[in-house]
């Protein structure tokens, strides 16, 4: 869950960077895109990213399964809310299937047209013009601002959580991870919202 | 002051429990938790009644016997408090109070709201021990520990085993006991020689009896009685990862 979770995180920001790029420079943009079209290297680290969310999705499943077993045939009455408990901690899962749905509408959106297409010998939609006609529409920006908010409750308690996980977590720098870990999945998130609300407000 | 009180019934493991509701009246607000069930159960066996059973030893807070889960908070949700070191004066006069038993797979129901929890004293015995010969008492210098780590050991050593953690972690899971009776060992010269083989055996053990995984949650933390913290469990977890990589010595 950790390895396969930090690997995400990682692209997710570099993800997030390149995401940023289009705002700075059009030409940049589709130079990128270009760059991780139908390359050996852009196909083999699309099929690792599949790859890790695959493992991911189902280390999830077999997780919460051992966990909700864990609690026996009877269950409590009543459940109240514990001091320092967020609501994200408890509720991975079914954030994570909805961070799915919205992953299946944005590879529609841009891999299937973009990658997917070079891969079946037609010509590549433009990146630039994608994000243009994707985010100038109020429904779709609308969705992804949905979506990156679940992705953003998702990695604020998924990286101070795989800190814990792999121990890097001591009674010194408890507070700092969680603050680290707060403002990485905020950062994240907010580089991505910037590009959509880049273009569909401003632009 | 005057409680009304719904509590979980239950002849024993098998057979299938439920709650039933008591008024108890005349309740003294320094009353304790368990002062105020034995009033309880003063007028239930008068009555010929068969008492509410709940387990208890030292009544202030160290055996760690007391467990209640108390209006979906393991010992009632008071920081730093064990069911008996709680007072009634806590709860509102009039009151509907919920009393469950701790409810994970490995504490199988006894009776009523006792549960059998020899499953944290199995993982105690798979290595929660110190095997080698320590000698006599040694001089106070000759082996060196820095205050930051007698402090932390000292920390994880005060968990007395009330298995408040399972009983709040929404996986029922028993990592921060485990990890803090791994601290308390890792923490000192002695107990770290050991380190790498006690946490698989321990770990291992808290597995096969039916113990959730830790998701980070942190309710564990939040109810239990001694503030354990859960950077006892990264301890445990890097100390596991090591020991699973560096495999047999
Ligand atoms: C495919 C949809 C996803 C599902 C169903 C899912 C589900 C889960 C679940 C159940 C957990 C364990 C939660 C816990 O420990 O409480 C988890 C942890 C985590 N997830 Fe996801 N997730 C998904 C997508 C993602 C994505 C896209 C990322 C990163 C960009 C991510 C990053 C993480 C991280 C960092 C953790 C923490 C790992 C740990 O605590 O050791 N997840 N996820
Ligand atoms: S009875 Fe000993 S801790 Fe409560």
């Amino acid at each position: 869950m950790a390895v396969s979770g930090a690997a995400m995180v990682f692209f997710l920001l570099f993800h997030a960077l390149m995401n940023l790029v289009s705002i700075f420079s059009e030409s940049g943009y589709e130079a990128i895109c270009e760059f991780l079209g139908a390359n050996w290297y852009a196909v083999v680290g699309t099929i690792g990213i599949a790859a890790l969310m695959s493992i991911h999705l189902v280390f999830a499943f077999i997780l919460s399964w051992q966990n909700y077993k864990s609690r026996g045939s009877d269950r409590y009455a009543v459940v109240a809310k514990n001091e320092g408990v967020t609501w994200a901690s408890r509720n991975m899962l079914v954030i994570g299937l909805i961070v799915i749905i919205g992953l299946a509408l944005h590879l529609y959106n841009f891999w299937y047209k973009m990658q997917w297409s070079e891969l079946c010998g037609n010509e590549p939609a433009s990146g630039i013009q994608l994000i243009k006609e994707t985010f100038g529409n109020t429904f779709f920006s609308c969705c992804y601002i949905v979506w990156l908010f679940f992705i953003y409750l998702h990695l604020s308690h998924g990286i101070s959580s795989l800190m814990q996980s792999i121990g890097w977590n001591n009674e010194v720098w408890e507070k700092r991870i969680t603050a680290i870990a707060k403002v990485l999945s905020a950062l994240i998130t907010l580089m991505l919202v910037s590009v959509v609300f880049y273009y569909w407000i401003i632009y | 002051m005057n409680f009304t009180l719904k509590i979980w019934r239950q002849h024993n493991a098998d057979s299938k429990g439920g709650f039933e509701t008591y008024k108890v009246e005349d309740i003294p607000p320094e009353a304790s938790f368990l002062e105020m069930l034995d009033i309880l159960n003063e007028g239930i066996v008068r009555k010929g009644g068969d008492p509410v059973a709940f387990e208890h030893d030292c009544r202030e807070g160290i055996c760690g016997c007391c467990g209640l889960y108390i209006n979906g908070h393991p010992h009632g949700g008071f920081k730093g408090t064990t069911t008996c070191q709680l007072c009634m004066r806590k709860f509102k006069n009039g009151e509907t109070i919920v009393v469950e038993p701790w409810r994970a797979k490995p504490f199988p129901v006894i009776k009523d709201l006792m549960v059998d929890r020899s499953a944290l004293d199995k993982i105690i015995q798979a290595g929660g021990y110190v095997s080698c010969h320590t000698g006599g008492v040694p001089d106070a210098n000759a082996v060196l520990v820095s205050k930051h780590d007698a402090d932390l050991a000292m920390d994880a050593a005060s968990c007395i085993g009330c298995g408040a953690c399972v009983a709040a972690c929404k996986n029922a899971s028993a990592m921060l006991f485990v990890g803090a009776k791994i601290s308390q060992l890792e923490l000192l010269p002695q107990g770290r020689i050991e380190t790498e083989e006690r946490v698989k055996k321990m770990v291992a053990k808290m597995d096969e009896l039916g113990f959730g995984n830790c998701s980070d949650t942190r309710a564990c933390q939040a109810v239990c009685p001694k503030k354990i913290k859960v950077t006892n469990i990264a301890r445990m977890n890097r100390n596991y990862l090591w020991a699973k990589l560096k495999g047999k010595h």
